[in-house]
Parts: structure tokens; sequence; C-alpha cells
């Protein structure tokens, strides 16, 4: 605990335009080298800022465009390496990023621990000794009080039932061990485990994509509607509140983004922003120019760009679909019920209806929820896991419950691929906070009628 | 004036007395009955997974468990064979005459070793400091350090059904007054229980209507340095039989007569999970139909067997009646009836890791006296206790094995850690680190260390440095060598069955495959077997689970930082500001070591290890500043 390497979000959550995520450790840069595309970080000099992207490792996907500092032990704050991401996408990318971070190896620093080392690596005199443990005293009590509020009551019941899903596994295995004379427990072989492990990878595996999901459910899409004047944008929004009139008001957001509307689409939420736009009636790349407009897509999560059926692309037109090509967007073609004068073939993959029709809302919902994976959120078991530390030991949990199927498939002996399985249950039990050592021995003995 | 003195003649004893003494100490054991020295008083059994690691643990060391059972044994198996390396484990059925004679010829031989047979009432203590013992009649013996492995001796009381009288094991005198005095000197004590089964007649038994268990057909040995084992076809096989329904209805209509459910009025005592008596399994599992009971044979010498799985403290009718209700012991003949036996126990948290007792310096415990059960436990932690108390008056820095390196290690750290509610059996379960604390490295991993104390001679030493030698060798020489995928290696590869090679492949890399045998590599590279069977196993294992290994000794690393932490012993845990009550009263009963034990005493929080780690380095600091 004092050799690995921790990670924060250091400035406070919510507020401002960028937040820094640090991280503090041997293996600090090697762990943000993983996921960042620029220069390589283990060789550039120290005490720089690197421009790149933090990346997605597993399709490699941009996440957010980012600037990187690298400190090199000694000169730093705690005196061991220290990495500093400048993060611009807003509070749930920042998330993202520190989840991706704990899943490959960093801790989540407890509250005051950079200080704490900076104190134990003497970087920090004696003086302040006691400011440092006051520091970890209140902010475990505040960090306490928010562990305990973001454990949702059915989350931990879930989690319960997967540890005591592979308890009994491990139980099984244990008893076999310590009693393999003992007839009454089932002689566990790799062929009982695999679909045992593959049952729960499957269920971790659910957690993990309601995650995602309920993210966007419970945080709702930051969504803009763009595109030239007269072009539908406003029959869009229309037609997107439906029934559902004056939803759109002036409500600010504890951020900085100023959220002017919510529309509840088949369950999703989408947070419009700069309603404004849609409502102008002049160019909106001349009158809030260019600048403004980059902005504003760059804050959306989902861009929907309006085209006009009935008239050939403009300039404005292909600017907007070159500055949306990197974002989650739909490209809307309208007014099919007029002659068609668009150049469809220079068009990426869009949907084509009329904001006149009904059917149009469904389209729109459909392809909404085929972008973003939610299916039917309406069969969907409501039970999300929003943590990113709680994430990130899913994730692990699940990535050792993988290396344990991949031992079975190596013909390793069964207590060997215990070992990945003990793995993953102990980290589901540090979501709980629950300590392990008893609790599998309790387990033996109230399970099994062993003894002499 | 002896260095030190051994009270108790047990499995603790012999290995608390032969350590110091082997090492050039006078040592002098005290025992209430010579002729009762290393009995094997409950099953004849010694091994078994996670306490068999223990016996080898106990010779890499230097110690005689392993040796000695080697000498008496009459059944020996190697359990786990199916299972990987990391579980695997030997148990022998020793035989209940030459166990203790083999261990009684080899403590009086022994130089430096008297042995006295006397019941200790007393301690000497003057300034906290142990100075020796009082004799029932008195007499006092003086001595550097003191170590007590009474077993279940102290204040112990037998009980079947509700009679209960002042006895130990199999009649013999119970300790009546050092327990008293102990709490006298402030130690904490509590009251723990266990239990034997009955005894049957050998030509009583229907054998027809049970199931044979035989011994291996191989060959298999404890110790290191045994060379010459007994035959295989010399040993005597187990029988397992079963409980009936018929069994189980007169227990259920019995219970009332059990001591532990209602016979006594008052038991204070705990009895172990893991040696549950009957009526407790027909209890807690009503729905299981039958219980599996072992037949296990105690002697060549003596025609008695003992009804593995029976423990009980039924009245001797309702023995006689239930125990006739199984197949095979219908008629049999009860030679000697089951019992239930409390006795007195320290709370192990009173002692430091190296089983030093924190409120009386020099005066040390090992054994079922500090609340652990079985014999091969109660042997660890004698030598360990021996070996300290050696190391203490010869001024040396003390032997405390960690987590990583024995069971051992796990078993002291669990128990002077996080204390005890009943007896402390050891199980694979308990160590984190099993795939390293194989029964097969048990040399590898404390040999060293038995050289450095001074147990083990340089002709021992020498040979396991070969050994050593051996291995590493041939793991790099197969790294070096190539086979290739020609006619006769590929038709052969077939034979095993394994899939052919495409092209040709680093030795090392083809004994990967889990199929593939250190047998097979040879007889590939059409060579003849140099490494002796020891030897060719741990090469085996060193490349077939190199990356689980390899995995584990990184986390090892990250536990070894935090065990390498120091917290000094007279730090004062009230004094620490910020740090939460239950933990500065938690601490303040343990007093661990390191930050690393400090950490694994449950109710202390990581925010509380970050307040003390804050803590010890402003102590530090002032004083340096003070110098």
């Amino acid at each position: 605990m004092i050799d690995d390497t921790i990670v924060a979000i250091s400035t406070a959550q919510g507020i401002g335009a960028i937040s820094i995520v640090r991280l503090s450790g041997q293996e600090a840069i090697d762990i943000v080298s993983k996921i960042f595309k620029g220069k390589d970080l283990h060789k550039v000099h120290s005490h720089t800022i690197n421009y790149g992207h933090i990346i997605n490792p597993d399709d490699n996907s941009i996440i957010d465009e980012v600037l990187v500092s690298v400190m090199r032990s000694p000169k730093t704050y705690t005196t061991e390496d220290i990495v500093e991401i400048n993060c611009h996408g807003g509070p749930l990318v920042t998330q993202k990023i520190l989840e991706l971070l704990l899943t490959l190896g960093a801790r989540l620093a407890e509250p005051g621990e950079f200080t704490k080392r900076a104190f134990l690596n003497k970087r920090i005199d004696l003086a302040q000794a006691e400011s440092v443990m006051d520091l970890i005293e209140a902010k475990t009590e505040e960090a306490l009080s928010v562990a305990v509020n973001t454990l949702d009551g059915r989350v931990s019941r879930l989690i319960k039932e997967l540890r005591e899903e592979i308890l009994g596994i491990i139980a099984t295995i244990e008893v076999n061990i310590d009693y393999p004379e003992y007839d009454d427990a089932i002689v566990m072989s790799n062929e009982i485990l695999k679909p045992q492990i593959i049952d729960i990878l499957q269920k971790l595996e659910h957690i993990l994509e309601a995650a995602k999901t309920g993210k966007i459910i419970r945080d709702g899409i930051k969504t803009v509607i763009v595109g030239r004047p007269n072009v539908g944008k406003s029959s869009l929004l229309n037609r997107l509140m439906g029934e559902e009139r004056a939803i759109v008001t002036d409500i600010a957001g504890t951020t900085r983004d100023l959220i002017e509307g919510y529309i509840n689409i088949g369950g999703v939420v989408l947070n419009l922003i700069d309603t404004a736009g849609i409502r102008d009636t002049k160019d909106i790349v001349e009158q809030i120019g260019v600048e403004r407009t980059k902005k504003v897509i760059n804050e959306a999560e989902l861009i929907l760009l309006v085209l006009n059926n009935n008239e050939p692309l403009t300039k404005d037109d292909y600017a907007l679909l070159e500055l949306t090509k990197d974002k989650k967007r739909i490209i809307i073609i309208n007014k099919i019920d007029l002659e068609s004068r668009i150049e469809k073939d220079k068009l990426p993959f869009h949907i084509e209806t009329s904001m006149l029709a009904d059917e149009a809302r469904d389209i729109i919902e459909a392809e909404i929820k085929r972008l973003f994976q939610l299916g039917d959120i309406k069969n969907k078991d409501l039970t999300y896991i929003s943590n990113s530390r709680h994430i990130a030991k899913i994730r692990n949990a699940y990535d050792s419950l993988r290396d344990a199927l991949q031992a079975i498939e190596e013909a390793m002996p069964v207590d060997i691929v215990e070992i990945d399985v003990k793995d993953a249950w102990m980290r589901l039990g540090e979501i709980l906070g629950e300590e392990v050592g008893e609790n599998l021995i309790n387990e033996l003995f109230s399970k099994f009628c062993l003894g002499k | 004036m002896y260095d030190i003195i051994a009270i108790g003649g047990g499995h603790a004893g012999c290995e608390a007395a032969l350590a110091p003494a082997r090492m050039g100490l006078k040592v002098l054991m005290i025992t209430s009955n010579i002729k009762r020295i290393a009995h094997l008083s409950c099953n004849p059994s010694v091994g078994g997974p996670a306490k068999g690691i223990v016996v080898r643990e106990i010779d890499a060391l230097g110690g005689e468990m392993a040796r000695n059972t080697d000498k008496s044994q009459i059944q020996m198996r190697l359990l786990n064979t199916g299972k990987g390396p990391g579980v695997q484990a030997l148990r022998a059925q020793a035989d209940k005459v030459d166990y203790p004679r083999n261990m009684q010829e080899t403590l009086f031989k022994q130089e430096n070793l008297t042995i006295l047979e006397a019941m200790v009432d007393d301690l000497i203590v003057e300034n906290n400091i142990a100075k020796g013992v009082v004799l029932e009649n008195n007499e006092k013996i003086y001595a550097k350090a003191v170590v007590i492995t009474t077993g279940t001796y102290l204040k112990a009381r037998i009980m079947i059904s509700s009679e209960t009288r002042e006895s130990g094991p199999d009649n013999e005198r119970p300790s009546k007054n050092l327990s008293d005095n102990l709490r006298r000197l402030g130690f904490k004590m509590m009251r723990l229980k266990t239990g034997t089964p009955a005894r049957v007649a050998i030509d009583s038994i229907d054998y027809s209507k049970t199931i044979i268990q035989p011994g291996d057909p191989i060959p298999h040995a404890f110790s290191y340095d045994t060379t010459v084992i007994k035959p295989v076809e010399e040993q005597l096989p187990c029988y397992l039989t079963y409980t009936t329904e018929e069994t189980h209805r007169i227990i259920r209509e019995n219970i009332s007569k059990s001591s532990m459910y209602g016979a006594i009025e008052h038991i204070e005592s705990r009895g172990p999970r893991y040696c549950p008596s009957i009526e407790d399994k027909i209890v807690r599992f009503a729905d299981k139909p039958r219980h599996q009971i072992f037949l296990e044979p105690e002697s060549k010498y003596i025609p008695e067997i003992y009804l593995q799985g029976l423990s009980t403290s039924l009245p001797r009718d309702v023995q006689e009646q239930f125990i006739r209700t199984i197949p095979g012991l219908e008629n049999c003949k009860i030679v000697r009836y089951a019992y239930a036996i409390e006795y007195d126990a320290i709370d192990p948290r009173q002692l430091w890791p190296t089983l030093e007792s924190k409120l009386v310096e020099n005066l040390y415990f090992a054994g079922q006296v500090k609340g652990t059960s079985g014999y091969e436990e109660a042997a660890g932690q004698g030598i360990m206790a021996g070996i300290n108390a050696a190391l203490k008056i010869q001024g040396k820095e003390p032997l405390i094995l960690k987590r990583n390196e024995a069971y051992i290690g796990v078993m002291i750290d669990d128990l002077v850690t996080k204390g005890i509610t009943e007896p402390y059996r050891l199980l694979t379960s308990r160590a984190e680190y099993r795939l390293l604390l194989r029964h097969d490295n048990a040399d590898i991993r404390l040999r060293e260390y038995g050289y450095k104390i001074g147990l083990i001679d340089e002709e021992r030493y020498a040979k396991f440095h070969q050994k050593l030698r051996n291995i590493h060798n041939e793991i790099d020489r197969l790294k070096s060598i190539r086979i290739n995928p020609i006619k006769t290696i590929n038709d052969y590869l077939e034979t095993i069955p394994s899939s052919p090679l495409r092209e040709s492949v680093i030795a090392l890399e083809l004994l990967k495959r889990p199929e593939i045998t250190y047998e097979h590599i040879i007889h590939m590279l059409n060579e003849e077997m140099r490494l002796t069977t020891e030897e060719s196993e741990q090469v085996e294992i060193e490349v077939k689970y190199e990356g689980y290994i390899k995995k584990m000794l990184q986390q090892v690393e990250k536990f070894t930082k935090l065990e390498e932490k120091r917290i000094p012993e007279d730090i004062d845990y009230t004094k620490i500001p910020n740090l939460a009550n239950e933990a500065k009263q938690k601490l303040s009963q343990v007093r661990p070591l390191t930050i690393g034990q400090a950490q694994r005493i449950s109710g202390v929080n990581p925010s509380d290890i970050a307040i003390l780690m804050v803590y010890l380095e402003t102590y530090r600091r002032r004083g340096r500043n003070d110098e």
C-alpha cells in the first residue's frame, strides 16, 4: 500500500472547465502510457506538458483530448513519479478516464494520501504532520458517508449474491483439498467449474453493460441539434417533445453547461444544449461563428445533424459534417416528402424521415438506442453501478475469471484455476469493504459436515 | 542451572527441548509421566493437507517429527495427487507404540538434554523475567528461559455425559495449580474443549461390511533425510464404514444426555468446529442420511481400532447402543469409551511472534496450551519456541517465519495477530501463498534457516545445496536444447498422447505442455535420468507453473515491504491523536511488530494504518532530533 500507484480526480467535481486526474507512484507513467496516444511518455522530459488523446485500449476509440504533465521523482509533491491528466470532456469523461486507470492497476487514493506520501517521503516537514493526520481523519469521515451513500442497496445485494456464488465454488474446491476423503462434497473438476465460471462471467458482463446504460439513463445524453436555417430543427425539436410540452426551460445546471431542456425519449433523457441556435433563423455558422459551433459540438455527447432533402449540400453542411465526424451523431435527412435534391451518395450513414410523419420520433429513438447500445430499457434490470472504483473492481474480477477460464483451457489443476477465482472473489469483496480471512473458513464449516 | 526448561513432553515439548539442546544449550524437559512422552493421545495419524507440510517444514528446520514418523509409520499416503503441486501433502498412520518409543529414544540419547518426571506448580518470575520453575514439592529449578507446552493438562476436566472429573487425557494427572499461577501473573486464560472417540477391539469387527483403504503402493517419507523407507507391503490398511438412520435415531433420542447438549449445566468452553462430536453433526446437518466413519489401526502391538468420526460425550450405554448400529461394528467390543476434555489455555495474542510472552520476558508458550489443536501444529510451534528461546539466550536475532515462507509462519501470525475463539487448526485455505508453500519445497524454503541457527549439519546442508544446483543447472540446460520435429519424436508424442511438433522447439517449452513430464523429455532426448525424483519434480513444477509462481512472487514482494516496516515495541497507541478508539484498543492488545501485522488485525482500518504511519514517521524524526 505504500509502493503502489494511486490516482484521484484532484479538481472539485462538476466545477470548472478542466478536470485534473493525478497519479503518483512507480507505475504512474506506465499506466498512463497504456491509454495515451501522443508522445512516448517514457521518453519525454520531466516537468513537461504533452498534448495527445486518451484512448480506450479495448477498441482504440478516442475518449478525450488531453494535456498530460509528466513529473519524475524526486522533485515532485510526493517525491514519486507524478502524472497529471488535464481532461476537457466534462465530468463523465473524467470519470471514464479514472475508471480506465483503476482497471489498469492504479488504486484510488485514500483521503489525504498524496499529502501522506509527501510527508512519509520527507517532502513535508514535521510541523505539518499533525495537519496531515487531521486531513486523513476528516476526509475519511467524509469519504465514508459518501461511500455508504453511493453503494445502492440493490447493487450491494447483487455483488453479495455473486460473491456467494463464487464462494460456493471456492469452498467446494477447498473442501476437496483439506478433506480429500470427505465424500459428501462433489469433486470439483474443470468440467464442472467451466460452466459455472462462464455463468458468473456473463453476469459480470451484464453488470458492466448495465453500468454504461445506467450512466446514460441517470445522467442523460448531452445533445445538440445542428443544421442550417430552415432545414427543420425546430420541427425536430417539437417532434421529439411529442405530447410532453413545455419541458424546454431555462434551468442552469450545476456545471458550466447550460442545460436548457430535457426530453425523455423512450426512457432515455436527452439534455439539450444550445437550443437558442435552433430557433435562430439566421445562418448559425455566420452568426455565432465557427469557434462557438465547434465548442458546442465538442461539449455534446450526441449530435443530431439535420439536412434538407430538398436542397443540394452547401458549404455549411459540409462544414458541419466535418466538425461532427468524430462524434456520436445522427445525420437526419428531413423533408423526404419533398423532391430529393441532396447528394445522398456523398453522405455517410444517415436516416431519412419527415418531421411531419408520426414515425420520425420512433426512427430517431431507435437510432439513439443503437448508437448507445441501450437495448430495450424498460425490460432491463435497473441495477446500475456508477462508481468508477466499483466499475474498475468489477472489471478486474471479470478479467480474473477470464484468466481462470484460460487456465481451464490449458488443463491446469483445479486448485491452480482457483487462484484466479479467488482473486475475482477478493476484488468483488473490496467493493463491499468486506474482510476476506475467516469468511471462507466459516463457509467451509457451515456448508460441509467436516471433522474427525 | 539450565539454559532452558520445557514444561511438558508432548509434541510441542519434544521439539522445544530438542532444538535448543542441538543448538548447544543445556535443556531440562519436565514431564508428569516419562512413559507418556510423545504420546499420540487422539488419532493415530500424522500429517494431512497443510499439516503434512508443517511436518516437512519442521524437518527442513532440523526438527524431529518427520524422521520419527518415518520410523514409526504403519501406512503412508500422498494426498491430493490429482490436484496441483500446491496442495499435495503426506499423511501417515503412526504406530502408537513405536512413535513415542522412538521419540523417547531420541530424547534420551540427546546430548545437553535432561528429562525429569515431576509436576510444575509455579514459575519463578523476577522483575517480569522468567527465572525458572517451582515443582509440586516446592523444589526450585532455575533456568534462563522457560517454555510452557502443557497441552490440554491445565485444569483439565474429562466429561462423559453428566459425569465429569478432574483428569488429563487417558486418566493422566492434570496440572491443577499452574494455570492459576499464570492468571496471577496477569495472563488472560480461556477455557477450550476437544474430544476423542471410542476405541474398539481389532478382532471384534466384521471387515467384510466395510471398504478397505490401503496405503499408497509407492513408498513415501516425510523427512528429506530418510533413506530407508518401510516396505509398502508392511503397511496396515484403514477401513471405511458409515453411520445409519438407526445410529442417528438413537443419538437424537439421547441428545439431552450429551455433556454438550444440556447434560452439564454450565459449559464455558468452546469446541473446535473441525472436530465436531457425532451429536453435533447430526443436529447441525439433520438432512444428511449418513456420516463417514474411518476405522484406523492404532498399532501393530495394541489390538485397538480408532473410530474416526465418532467423537462424543454421550454416556457409555448410549455409545454402546449407537456404535453397534454401524455396519461392521454390530458385535464390536468397546475397549475405551469416547470422552470430551476441557482445559485452560492462554489467549495467544499475549505472545510475540517469537512465541515469547509479552507479560513475562523469557517465557514462551507453544501448542495446545496457547489454543491450537493437532500434533503437527503443536510441534511446529514447539520448534519455533525452542529456537527463539535459544537464539535469545545466545544474543542473536529471533527467527520469525513469514506468511510467504511457511505454514508455521501463517499459523503463528494468525494466532498472535487475530487470536482465537476455538482451538486453531491449520487449513490450506489459511495460506494466501499456497502455491509457494508446497510440501515438495519445504527444504528450499527453510533449510537455509536451519543451517544458520545450527540445527542442520554441514553434511545435510551440502546435500541440500547439491540438490539446488542440480535443479537449476537442469532448467538452464533445458532452455538451451531444441527438440526437432522428426518422425521418432512425433511418433513418441502421439503415444503420450500429445500433438506432434511442426517445427523445432526448446525443450523447456515442450515441458510446459500439461501432458508432458520431465521423464518424457529425457526420453525424447535419448538420455538416462540423471536427477532424483525430488529434483525432477522441482524442475517440472518450476517450469509448468512458472506464470503462477511469478505472479504470486510479485504479490509477496508487495506484502514483504509492509512486513519490513517495523513498529517500535514501546509505542503507546493511546497517545496517537486521531486514531479510532477501536484501533487504539486492538493495537494496544496485539502490539504488532510491523505495519503488515497491524494491517491484519480485524477492526484496524486503512485510515488507522495511514495515521499510524504518519505518527511513526513523526516519532522517528523527533527521536533523531533529540539525539
